[in-house]
């Protein structure tokens, strides 16, 4: 077990979680992400700047979401309770915009007009997109062109909303080359371009900046528990693709060291085949997308392509927070695979009438797992963090039906 | 001395301009890699920039990524790269060589190892374009053995830091003529031209200029205030698809022949 005593702590003033984080970019960003450090180390502690994001969160987002008791798929399953979170009945449906809210207010503080966003699922393009309408900044989105094919309601939700989406064909067309198409843009478009990145990874102050705009999901949830159950859950989990909800959730409770947390990854089609996004579970240190942290590729050091059917799960990254909870013994990751998280999804829409997005259904199987291990008056605190509406065509082209 | 300092001291003796040509290891093909790096000293290279491949180029515009994902397809590894360096230095022991690219292939290879096998093929230098210097820690055991860290200085570069880049320069410090990826097209010299004779006013290495040069003309607008020149994405382009030894030994004369002599010209 791990002996660091507060979490709190990290990241140091250069964004190292320990070993992982940093700022590994080009000579050309680190003006930006300095001017943006500094910004945002400003606007986190201003009285004016915290008042406006808890008024957003408050009457745009919809906040607190609420912890809902799942009773009968906990008498399904057996074991403790199962809780969720509900990140799915936010605005936008999902925890992305809690983070887009955040970063768009810092982008107007800093005097930027042009958003840009990279997005996998389309839950971190269209809450960017959300934002950006309602500033009225011009917001462009990257997004991988095989990730447009499998989330065409969400590329539409974008274009409704004012946003230009733009293909992504370098790679593997997904969510890694679209985050890179992403920097190239803002190394190109330094001076007038605010990059809104939608996970806890990328360089610092990044990984910090978003598990901040983000952790207001644990708060809420620790204190909720604290209320209406008058304890803490035995155990947390969340899905884990970049890592950004489930930071969210594990960060107010890490120095509770009594709560268990384990994040779900995306096993796909199994872990010992090598079709998968596992990057903590299988994967090892290395470099990419301005952070150091866990990595999927080959022994030349080339990024290797991920398959997950959850579009936002589909990266072989992780953010370096989640690295160093990894290391440190404070967090287990495990592997979820595609039929379980298609099970999970099944389950919970039949048993409490809740269609979970892909990427939740993941934590949904874990959270399962979790239950059946616990005794009957056990807790599982699980982030249901977005909605499956999005997903309602994969699944029905997985099951053959034509909708 | 290193080789990277014996080169642009002579360069400097003879009041030259150096030419830095780039090109994509494993492409356009695996077998005449070495063959391609001697016809680019033939055609008036000074020293060498081999592109590592690497999967996730984000600083590299669309011509170098195209490169990098066709020498990936073909399986080129930094095994690959060093051995050519190797083979090339039985013929060129005075050609500096820096590979360029980006950490993760290093880090993934082993610090140390790879410190020990590229001296040992003879690599002079490395570029890595996701390694400033606040994560250049790192690279100390390649410093250790004598590989050159070349530091990339850029328009968007604070005074402040801009001081400590010139301060922390080795080799030659590479300075980025605009902000944006490489191969891009808005190349301004009257905006560069003062600030890179401060930065080689300041700078305790050699100053090359790269990004945006794709031909005489452009080479020859840096050279009155460059000590070298780096030509990539162009070249890349005009080897792409070249159909064998010849032809691409062809094309890289033809290339560089021109810009050569419009740097020497000057």
């Amino acid at each position: 077990m791990s002996t660091i005593v507060d979490y709190n702590a990290y990241p140091d003033a250069h964004g190292r979680f320990g070993n992982y984080g940093g700022s590994y970019v080009a000579e050309t960003l680190m003006a930006p992400l300095a001017e943006l450090t500094e910004a945002y180390l400003r606007l986190r502690d201003d009285p004016a700047f915290i008042a406006e994001l808890d008024r957003d969160l408050k009457h745009y987002v919809g906040r607190p979401s609420p912890i809902y008791h799942a009773e009968r798929l906990s008498q399904h399953v057996g074991g403790a309770r199962i809780l969720f979170k509900r990140e799915d009945l936010n605005h936008t449906g999902a925890h992305k915009i809690n983070n887009t809210v955040g970063q768009a207010l810092v982008a107007r503080n800093m005097g930027k007009t042009r958003i840009i966003a990279e997005t996998g699922a389309g839950q971190h393009g269209v809450a960017s997109a959300t934002v950006a309408a309602r500033l009225g900044l011009k917001c462009v989105v990257y997004m991988g062109a095989v990730d447009i094919e499998r989330q065409k309601i969400n590329v539409y939700r974008m274009k409704l909303l004012g946003a230009e989406v733009v293909p992504v064909t370098s790679g593997s067309k997904t969510l890694k080359d679209a985050l890179n198409e992403a920097m190239r843009d803002w190394v190109t478009n330094v001076a007038d371009t605010f990059y809104i990145i939608g996970t806890v990874a990328g360089p610092h102050p990044y990984p910090l900046m978003v598990r901040d705009f983000n952790a207001i999901v644990g708060r809420e949830a620790r204190a909720q528990m604290l209320e209406e159950y008058g304890r803490l859950p035995d155990v947390l989990t969340a899905c884990v693709g970049g890592g950004s909800n489930a930071i969210g959730l594990f960060h107010a409770f890490l120095n509770d060291a009594d709560v268990r947390i384990v994040g779900a990854e995306a096993a796909g089609l199994g872990l010992a085949t090598g079709h998968h996004a596992a990057s903590l579970a299988a994967g090892r240190p290395g470099v990419l997308h301005g952070n150091r942290t866990y990595v999927l590729c080959d022994d030349n050091g080339q990024i290797t392509e991920t398959h997950s059917i959850s579009a936002g799960l589909d990266y072989p990254g992780v953010g370096p927070e989640h690295a160093f909870l990894k290391d440190a013994g404070r967090a287990d990751y495990v592997g979820v695979t595609d039929d379980e998280a298609m099970e999970a999804f099944h389950l919970l829409a039949r048993t409490e009438g809740i269609l979970a997005a892909l990427e939740s259904s993941h934590a949904v199987a874990q959270a399962i797992k979790l239950a059946r291990e616990l005794p009957k008056d056990g807790i599982v605190l699980c982030n249901l963090s977005g909605r499956g509406d999005k997903d309602v065509h994969t699944i029905a082209a997985r099951e053959g039906v034509e909708v | 001395m290193s080789r990277i300092d014996r080169r642009f001291a002579a360069l400097k003796a003879a009041g030259r301009t150096g030419l830095i040509p780039f090109v994509t290891a494993g492409d356009p093909s695996l077998e005449h890699m070495v063959t391609l790096m001697h016809a680019l000293v033939d055609a008036g290279a000074d020293l060498i920039e081999l592109g590592v491949p690497f999967s996730d180029p984000m600083a590299d515009g669309p011509v170098i990524q195209h490169a990098s994902e066709r020498a990936i397809a073909r399986g080129v590894g930094l095994a690959d790269v060093l051995a050519w360096v190797a083979t090339f230095r039985q013929r060129d022991a005075d050609t500096p060589i820096v590979l360029m690219g980006y950490l993760n292939p290093i880090e993934i290879h082993g610090y140390a190892r790879f410190a020990q096998e590229a001296v040992q093929a003879g690599v002079d230098g490395v570029l890595l374009v996701d390694c400033p210097l606040e994560e250049s820690a790192v690279l100390q055991q390649l410093r250790d053995v004598g590989l050159q860290q070349i530091l990339l200085a850029a328009p968007t570069t604070e005074p402040s830091r801009m001081a400590q880049l010139c301060g922390s320069a080795e080799g030659f410090l590479y300075y980025v003529s605009f902000a944006g990826t490489t191969g891009a097209a808005h190349l301004s010299t009257g905006d560069i031209a003062a600030r890179v004779a401060d930065v080689r006013a300041r700078a305790k290495a050699p100053v090359a200029v790269g990004f945006g040069i794709r031909d005489a003309a452009s080479a020859k607008s840096i050279a009155g205030f460059a000590d070298a020149v780096v030509i990539g994405s162009a070249l890349v382009e005009r080897l792409a698809g070249a159909m064998d030894a010849d032809d691409m030994t062809a094309r890289a004369r033809a290339f560089l022949t021109p810009i050569r002599a419009a740097l020497d010209a000057h």
